[in-house]
């Protein structure tokens, strides 16, 4: 996987909003409460590429994202580089 | 070899917020401390706490706050940056905190054009007092104030406050941006970011950022929907986009 | 000078930082004045859209350590309320002066003393004080300023300076405390380490009047009384003249101090034993004073442009040992030295029973 993300599940208020940001479904809610009895977002791990999406949208400032060095030098890079390296990540899927 | 791309800014204090599931506080607070942390400004930036859900700012935003009088936060920010103008002076204020009780209060210091960063959040409901309307509630939206809904008869149509300031001369940037999806974040990071960068580079004016910004609670939606009902019902009364500067 | 301008040059020799202030019969003398003078010391001066906004403009200054003040007459005061009792709650320093004209409502723009009340028991919500000043000529305006800016940062309290339409608008020759601020930095005043000065090399500082943890408030409440009750020991200011033979004490506060010392001494001519006890803190009150002079017997006659508002706290002070009766013109009405002795008179042809 390109990406990684660590979901703080008692800071998580199960607002949902990652799940529905996510392009690649990688969260879902888990089906144990938290301790303030909000029902917290966990990831499913493979499919994740470190897009920060659900991030971006938390409220809560709950989730750490995680991506592969080169994945992440990806806006600086350019157009043929992107594509090889989008070829790399496809391929170790 | 993993890098961590995306994580709290240190300005945004690490604790629990009171704030509902899904409320846009959360996402506005992170923004602007994003904002603070990558403009270096953390040690001369004073911010202003309004009454309204965000009455605790202070205790998230990890910079010298104050908590002033329901709508006063522009008259008290006039105060702090004429006489501390090398400071960094930032209100953060509800609908009801900026567009009712303070609409005489913004609008001279913007008439003045005050050199202030003004933070408007614009959930078009009054949150902390339970729900009731605002003016900037939309025609037709129920609330414990408008059982029937709010009709134009009576209680008037929904304020555009940011269409409002932007005739003033002394308002020399007004945006408005949706919390209603990870690319409207986006954006509105980057339209807060442009307003603080104006005040350091002593722009003579006054700059505001309004935030679409969701009420689960109040709007009776789970937060998904709420952030739908922003993008494709809120924007029709609001729209989106820089008005000035 | 003017009283009105007085004051002002006064503020700025103390070392005013800011005025904020909006246009108000009878002190626009000050606004006009303070324009003028700030920008020549490169100061803050603003015209404000509203008194609401002038007192929230003098706490942001305030939060940010400055020495911040604005002005006002009654119908404006009514307005700064809510700013007052946030500006108390968050102890913050300022001046707030009141140049005090008929009311209630619009009333007129005829001087009166008729937002004792509203200074000295608080006109904003909430159990706070404000050091309270009721000074009697221009030049007691001139010294009395810098003292205000002194004890409100020693204390983090705001002061209000009672004045009225009449010593606003009178001349008189005065001498005004240059560079007053020198005397200041002399007292050592406490640092302002909680003031909002950007958060660089420290922990945030936070001004707030808010606490929602249970208990927080009250406890809050009790720091503040307990500061109250220092203040009281240590501030207390009044005049007393001719009070320790008298059978007849006159307390008046301001212009009808003034007028009744006049009264006074030509009493004092035709053989009655009148005194004065001028209070120069209204709040905090001089019961002390007025308590000890009650311990003789002699009538308090109570003096004011109102309809008796220190009234209530002389008879506090007094705690029934004597008689207080009490004569005094509202709404614009002038007292004068011949209905004061007149009154004088009347109590020695027939002295008041309880």
């Amino acid at each position: 996987m390109a990406g990684k993300i660590i979901i703080d599940s008692e800071r998580c208020k199960g607002c949902t909003l990652c799940v529905t940001v996510c392009p690649n479904n990688v969260i879902t809610i888990s089906e144990k409460s938290n301790s303030k009895g909000y029902f917290p977002a966990v990831s499913t791990g493979p499919n994740c590429t470190g897009c920060a999406n659900c991030a971006i949208v938390c409220p809560d400032c709950a989730i750490e994202v995680y991506r592969d060095k080169a994945a992440a030098d990806i806006k600086t890079i350019g157009p043929a580089k992107k594509n090889e390296i989008n070829n790399l990540v496809r391929e170790s899927k | 070899m993993m890098q961590k791309v995306f994580t709290r800014p240190k300005t945004l204090k690490d604790c629990p917020t009171h704030y509902c599931p899904g409320c846009g506080h959360g996402i506005a607070h992170r923004l602007v401390a994003e904002v603070i942390d990558e403009l270096g400004i953390h040690g001369k930036t004073i911010g202003i706490a309004p009454v309204g859900c965000a009455v605790l700012a202070y205790d998230y935003l990890d910079v010298d706050m104050v908590e002033v009088a329901h709508g006063r936060a522009p008259a008290v920010a006039t105060g702090m940056k004429r006489t501390n103008p090398d400071k960094i002076v930032f209100s953060y204020q509800g609908d009801g905190d900026l567009a009712a009780i303070g609409t005489a209060e913004i609008i001279h210091a913007a008439h003045r054009a005050e050199q202030l960063t003004i933070v408007f959040i614009n959930n078009a409901v009054f949150g902390m007092t339970g729900g009731q309307m605002a003016p900037t509630t939309m025609l037709g939206q129920i609330t414990a104030t408008t059982p029937q809904g709010r009709q134009a008869d009576g209680q008037g149509y929904p304020l555009n406050v940011s269409e409002l300031l932007a005739v003033l001369p002394g308002a020399i940037y007004v945006e408005r941006c949706g919390l209603c999806s990870p690319a409207h974040i986006r954006k509105a990071k980057a339209a807060l970011k442009h307003a603080f960068e104006l005040q350091i580079n002593n722009a003579k004016g006054l700059g505001l950022v309004e935030l679409i910004s969701p009420c689960p609670t109040y709007w009776r939606m789970t937060p998904p929907d709420a952030m739908l009902h922003i993008q494709n019902e809120m924007t029709k009364v609001f729209p989106l986009g820089k008005l000035k500067g | 000078m003017c009283g009105n301008e007085a004051m002002a040059e006064a503020a700025i020799q103390a070392g005013l930082d800011a005025y904020f202030g909006y246009p108000i019969t009878p002190q626009n003398e000050v606004t006009a004045y303070m324009s003028q003078r700030m920008a020549e010391e490169k100061r803050v001066f603003v015209q404000s859209e509203s008194e609401l906004a002038a007192i929230n403009m003098v706490f942001g200054a305030a939060a940010t350590g400055k020495r911040a003040m604005t002005s006002s007459s009654s119908p404006g005061i009514s307005l700064m309320q809510e700013g007052i009792s946030y500006l108390a709650g968050a102890e913050l320093p300022c001046v707030i002066v009141n140049v005090m004209r008929g009311g209630p409502g619009l009333g007129n723009i005829a001087p009166s003393q008729g937002d004792y009340f509203q200074s000295v028991k608080g006109g904003g919500h909430g159990d706070y004080h404000c050091i309270v000043f009721g000074p009697s000529s221009v030049q007691e305006f001139a010294d009395i300023m810098p003292l205000a800016f002194d004890l409100a940062d020693k204390y983090r309290i705001p002061a209000i300076i009672l004045a009225d339409g009449i010593l606003g608008q009178m001349m008189e020759p005065v001498v005004i405390p240059t560079n007053s601020k020198l005397n200041t930095q002399k007292l050592k005043l406490p640092k302002k380490d909680w003031a909002l000065t950007g958060a660089e090399g420290r922990k945030q500082n936070i001004v707030r009047s808010l606490w929602l943890a249970d208990g927080a408030v009250e406890q809050h409440n009790y720091d503040l009384q307990a500061k109250y009750r220092q203040i009281e020991k240590n501030e207390t200011r009044c005049e007393q003249t001719d009070v320790d033979d008298a059978d007849i004490i006159i307390v008046a506060y301001g212009i009808c101090a003034r007028i009744a010392k006049h009264a006074v001494q030509q009493a004092r001519e035709q053989g009655i034993k009148v005194g004065c006890i001028r209070p120069i803190t209204l709040w905090p009150f001089p019961i002390e004073a007025i308590s000890k002079a009650a311990d003789k017997s002699p009538i308090f006659l109570v003096v004011e442009m109102s309809c008796g508002q220190m009234l209530e706290d002389v008879r506090l002070a007094v705690a029934g040992k004597t008689p207080v009766v009490f004569w005094g013109r509202p709404g614009g009405g002038i007292v004068t030295v011949e209905k004061i002795l007149e009154k004088i008179q009347g109590l020695v042809t027939n002295p008041k029973k309880k």
